[in-house]
């Protein structure tokens, strides 16, 4: 495939895999918002129990589990040929499959079809790598106006704000802050809207309805594509995705190329694993499936975007790619703990927590990214959760491996390790390490741990010294 | 039994009432510790910063010291972690598969406290009394590396007197994280201050864990509060008799 060359990063300056500060400076400014703190605390908590109490119902999770490790493996390894046979099957269909390399590219081929089209309006099903490639904002410098139908990827958009979340895009807002962003932004609301969940629904309800009818071009993402078939697959809980993929005439589908598996059956896998994942739903409310296009019946025209942007870098490190197993069901960022407590701004990138910590880096590059590897204390909760067994911890470990260190922190660290192996400085520098309690502030780079933590009292003596003696 | 002790650089240097208290329960127990002294530093916190290649010699050391002996015990989950999870990595990625092998066999060799106790030992009851109010953390890397489950909670539930409480969300880090305790302070502090309120919640005197490295940050926070709460390692309770009148952690010497 000539489209691959040799394997580029996510260029800059496109798309929204970077942040404006490296995340202890934005986690320290999300840490200060006692709203989002409690929004936060309340959404994860809500989703981790129903999540845990639908998961535990199944016997066979962690086999399940090991079988979708399995298959996203198996595929990884085969993905150019699949790739392929996905293409020629798509266009065996009737479909038109475009391969982009980067952002830059898939938002040139978008803009170029909806263009195409007469159009000036496209509907938008949820989709996190349109949000990656920054689709929205390249379609609204071409004059083409991109309406979210996924209820809170709506309230994101009216509240001219950002995702924070990979499946609850407006995890950071509670429903009061909801009915303030409709009031102010949603066309022809009605002024006596509560905060009631059902009334919102409602509102965001009439609004859709209207353009849904009236849009004649949709986008969307792609949950799964099976490269026997040619078939794509859309998992939502709203039936706003169903209209979007039935409705228009003109259906453009942006999808990251690790998104595929090899044979129809393999979705057993996938349809049992991501619900309880992810909603905490025991099966899916809205599974969307096409091949191509089927005459009279829905769309006329489809598209399948192909998407690279950096993945290919991500396929050649074989330690790293493991992130590409991803079926994006964001129980990684429910259960962890850094996560529940910054939100998902501070990591600057539409893939926030523990996995947006090992993609994004490996997608740009680690040195755009290089404090998100730093992002999480490695307790271990993402691993868990996760339902194909990204061992998200231990790539944490090796992209911190990768990333470029400050200068004063490979000075210490080197004379660190050089004690530790000389057991004669070890020992003296023990002598000399007396700490007193009451040293309140320690100077940088340890003035994080005084800030809010004492010094552990000095012993009168260390263990070895006390061996001695005996 | 011939128990290797691998003391762990924090507890050797700034925690070793929690190195002395597993030396004498073994010894209670009816078994020989020993301690290399070739021993200093497992290279957990190099690996863990992104230093693999400033760590290789330091696995080489660890593994050269604890290849002689059969069984070896740590007073720490995080550090048994390292060398059961990280050190053959560690070897491997510096192309050198023989120490990979040897680190390996090592790291089967090597366990966590509870685990020796329980596992190896065979023992639930080791004949302790602690007359104190105390919760227990499970610490991330015994709870969710090493699967050490709930053999800690047994040990401590066969103390005499002791009033042990459920930590409300206990498995929730703590925050430590090692040197994610300095690169991401705030955070660091966000989530000990969830973990400190449970605490408080539980109105123990004690806090314990198997890990002196999350009883620092731990106990850190919660003498920076002055909450008038202590954090004791789990060896120390377990090495606590009713014959020893010592107070809780036997905070003279330095308690975790």
């Amino acid at each position: 495939m000539t489209f691959l060359g040799m394997p580029a990063t996510a260029p800059r300056g496109v798309g929204n895999l970077r942040g404006e500060e490296p995340f202890p400076a934005a986690a320290h400014k999300a840490l200060a918002n006692a709203q989002l703190r409690r929004n936060l605390s309340h959404a994860t908590t809500t989703i981790r129990g129903k999540s845990g109490a639908v998961i535990s119902e199944l016997p066979d999770w962690q086999e399940l589990r090991d079988a979708g490790s399995a298959l996203k493996a198996a595929t990884m390894a085969r993905l150019p040929e699949l790739l392929e046979q996905l293409e020629a099957k798509v266009t065996a269909a009737g479909g038109v499959v475009h391969w982009a390399a980067d952002a830059n590219e898939a938002n040139r081929i978008v803009t170029g079809l909806v263009r195409a089209t007469g159009h000036e309006r496209v509907t938008k099903v949820k989709s996190m790598a349109t949000q990656e490639i920054g689709l929205n904002e390249a379609l609204q410098a071409a004059g083409i106006k991109a309406v979210e139908t996924d209820l809170a990827e709506l309230i994101v958009q009216l509240g001219h704000d950002k995702p924070s979340h990979i499946l609850v895009p407006a995890i950071h807002r509670n429903r009061s802050e909801i009915r303030d962003i409709f009031l102010r932004e949603m066309p022809g609301v009605d002024p006596a809207l509560t905060d009631e969940p059902t009334e919102l629904a409602a509102a965001a309800r009439r609004y859709l309805r209207e353009t849904f009818l009236s849009t004649k071009v949709a986008v969307s993402g792609a949950n799964f594509a099976v490269a026997e078939t040619g078939t794509l697959a859309v998992l939502e809980s709203e039936g706003n995705g169903r209209m979007c993929l039935t409705l228009p005439d003109t259906l453009i589908t942006v999808m990251g190329i690790e998104k595929l598996v090899p044979t129809w059956r393999d979705l057993e896998v996938f349809l049992q694993l991501l619900p309880r994942a992810s909603t905490g739903e025991r099966m899916n409310p809205y599974t969307s499936m096409w091949t191509g296009v089927t005459p009279g019946d829905g769309p006329q025209n489809f598209h399948l975007v192909l998407l690279d942007n950096g993945r290919t870098a991500v396929l050649a490190d074989e330690a790293g790619r493991q992130a590409l197993h991803c079926i994006r069901c964001s129980a990684c960022l429910n259960v962890c703990p850094v996560y529940e407590r910054t939100g998902g701004h501070a990591y600057g990138s539409v893939y926030p927590g523990p996995i947006g910590a090992v993609l994004s880096p490996q997608l740009t590059g680690v040195a755009d990214n290089a404090s998100l590897p730093y992002a999480s204390s490695l307790c271990g909760a993402c691993l868990d959760a996760c339902p194909v067994k990204i061992d998200i911890p231990s790539l944490l470990v090796h992209l911190r491996n990768e990333v470029p260190h400050p200068r004063s922190e490979r000075v210490a660290m080197a004379a660190a390790a050089y004690t530790m192996d000389h057991p004669a400085l070890y020992t003296r520098a023990q002598h000399a390490a007396k700490l007193s309690k009451h040293a309140k502030r320690l100077p940088p780079p340890l003035n994080g741990w005084t800030a809010s933590r004492d010094l552990p009292e000095p012993p009168a003596e260390t263990f070895r010294d006390w061996w001695a003696k005996r | 039994m011939r128990i290797a002790l691998f003391v762990t650089c924090l507890a050797d240097t700034l925690f070793p009432a929690a190195a002395k208290a597993t030396v004498e329960l073994l010894e209670r127990l009816g078994h020989e510790v020993v301690f290399p002294p070739g021993q200093t530093c497992c290279g957990q916190m190099h690996v863990n910063t992104g230093y693999q290649s400033q760590a290789l010699p330091l696995v080489r050391r660890h593994v050269r010291n604890f290849a002689p002996y059969d069984v070896i015990v740590a007073p720490s989950g995080s550090c048994v972690g390292s060398v059961r999870h990280q050190h053959a990595m560690v070897a491997r990625n510096a192309g050198d598969e023989r120490l990979a092998v040897r680190a390996e066999e090592v790291g089967r060799r090597t366990y966590e406290l509870s685990e020796l106790l329980v596992d190896v030992l065979g023992i639930e009851d080791v004949g302790a009394s602690y007359p104190h109010r105390v919760t227990y953390h499970p610490t991330c890397h015994s709870l969710r590396m090493l699967r050490v489950g709930d053999k800690p909670l047994r040990l401590l539930r066969n103390v005499r007197g002791i009033d042990l409480v459920d930590l409300p969300a206990g498995e929730q880090c703590c925050g430590f994280g090692g040197t994610f305790a300095l690169k991401n302070a705030d955070t660091s502090t966000a989530m000990l201050a969830d973990k400190m309120g449970h605490i408080l919640e539980t109105k123990a005197e004690i806090c314990t864990a198997g890990d002196s490295s999350c009883l620092m940050h731990i106990g850190g926070g919660l003498s920076r509060l002055d909450a008038g709460i202590q954090t004791v390692h789990l060896a120390e309770i377990l090495a606590s008799t009713e014959a020893a009148t010592d107070m809780p952690g036997r905070a003279s010497e330095g308690s975790a």
